[in-house]
């Protein structure tokens, strides 16, 4: 019932915890997609050089990350590398070096789709302006890009939102996690509060994903 | 005579083993008006984007006040700033509006100052009939509008000269007009342009000189009152011809 599930996260410190297993997901998914933006421009300018050996490389990037699922990702990156090569680090860098690696590959072929869909005469208008190469980049092809990445890169970063519920699997203690002992520690006195717990969490995720679609809209309608 | 400003000496241009210019010399003076005309695919387009290096050119030179531009990567954004281009499609850039466009290659290109670049684009857009443009996005502009813009973003840079590749082939005909007359405005301000045009009409008034280039090679080069009216070449002559409607 909710009111089961109010009294519960009004108890004790609950509520602050949840927040903080929010805080905990904001901060992995922000350093995550602010990461994979920056490096996800570089590798979609990358993208668009004409070497067999890079394309080869990108593609076996891009091939990775979209066939082996992040869990196992994640598993490989923190437990893996541990065991085989005796290199321990925190479930927080493993969780932000997997979510890179999956963020940078998806917007660098963004970026590299955004990119080669900018028409050929725009290049070419600009270097007949006598424009240098990172001017015309910078002033005419960039701000282009831009725009032509917001409805995917959004879209992107709300799924990087969502999957960071994973990284409970590697023990780091986030919104997801928080809410499931929470529930753990209640299963008797309120044996009814999961469910409106876990609407709790579905409603903590929707406020943070929301203002970033209408940021996307927003954009979309002043560029158009 | 005037002053040679721009040579071309046998440039050979060939795209995946099939020749497109074959041996091609051209001089244009300075302030001359030279129109290159022939068929689709001869090498039209191709010689003028040799002239300002968005193709390199295979062998032979082109000189640009006798200094040698061809052949070279590192400063071709310097030989552009000296030689404006606009081309077939609307090429303005779409993000930004026609101010914006206007001042893009003075401010960032040759470093000038905001303040005296806007005046001269005003004074510009007045002359070409879009001094109320100024604001506008280029997706609200027609094709005419468009490309009369794109004339001004070129003439901004002060180019040494103009290249123009068919302006008007992508454009209805009722906006031709209004962008061949500040075509033939410009000429008679002693620009000196190196225009590809399928429209004759035009071509004889602007021209100083018709050169007629057929399969990469130029076969014909005259005056336009000669070119157009007496040809001294056969290919000429059916060139002409095409042109030509007669019930028969």
């Amino acid at each position: 019932m909710p009111d089961q599930a109010l009294s519960v996260l009004l108890k004790g410190r609950n509520l602050e915890r949840l927040l903080g297993g929010l805080g905990v997901t904001l901060e992995l998914s922000a350093m995550s997609i602010v990461l994979s933006v920056l490096l996800g421009l570089v590798l979609g300018l990358i993208m668009t050089l004409r070497s067999s050996i890079i394309r080869a490389i990108c593609r076996l990037w891009l091939e990775t990350i979209r066939i082996v699922p992040q869990l196992v990702l994640l598993f490989l990156v923190y437990f893996g590398m541990a065991k085989t090569f005796d290199i321990q680090m925190s479930a927080e860098t493993a969780a932000v070096i997997v979510f890179t690696f999956w963020g940078t590959g998806e917007m660098g072929d963004l970026v590299r789709g955004a990119l080669t869909s900018i028409p050929r005469h725009q290049r070419e208008s600009a270097a007949a302006l006598g424009l240098t190469k990172v001017q015309s980049f910078r002033y005419v092809l960039l701000p282009q890009t831009l725009r032509r990445l917001i409805p995917q890169s959004i879209n992107l970063a709300t799924r990087m939102i969502k999957t960071t519920s994973l990284v409970m699997l590697i023990g780091v203690v986030e919104v997801l996690k928080v809410t499931q002992q929470i529930i753990d520690a209640n299963r008797y006195d309120a044996p009814q509060a999961a469910v409106w717990l876990y609407a709790v969490v579905f409603f903590l995720y929707f406020i943070v994903c929301w203002p970033i679609s209408l940021l996307a809209g927003w954009l979309e309608k002043k560029w158009s | 005579m005037a002053e040679t400003l721009l040579e071309i000496r046998n440039l050979h241009k060939s795209f995946e083993g099939v020749s497109v210019l074959k041996d091609v010399s051209l001089s244009i003076a300075q302030g001359e008006v030279v129109v290159i005309i022939g068929p689709s695919g001869c090498g039209k387009s191709t010689l003028l984007r040799c002239i300002n290096g968005l193709e390199a050119v295979d062998s032979g030179e082109i000189l640009l006040r006798g200094e040698r531009i061809s052949g070279q990567k590192k400063a071709l954004h310097l030989v552009r700033q000296r030689i404006g281009m606009v081309f077939q499609s609307y090429d303005l850039f779409p993000h930004m509006d026609v101010m914006a466009n206007l001042l893009l290659g003075p401010i960032k290109a040759l470093g000038k100052s905001r303040r005296e670049v806007a005046e001269e684009a005003e004074r510009f857009l007045v002359r070409v009939g879009l001094q109320d443009k100024a604001h506008a996005m280029p997706g609200q502009l027609s094709g005419g509008q468009k490309q009369r813009v794109a004339l001004v973003r070129a003439m901004l840079m002060h180019p040494e000269m103009l290249l123009l590749d068919e302006i008007t082939a992508a454009l209805d005909p009722e906006m031709v007009r209004e962008v061949l007359n500040v075509v033939l405005d410009l000429a008679r301000d002693g620009v000196t342009m190196a225009i590809v045009t399928h429209e004759m009409r035009f071509a004889e008034a602007v021209a100083d000189r018709v050169v007629f280039l057929e399969g990469g090679d130029i076969v014909e080069q005259a005056p336009p009152e000669k070119f157009f009216h007496q040809p001294e070449t056969e290919r000429a002559q059916q060139f002409l011809d095409t042109f030509d409607y007669k019930k028969s």
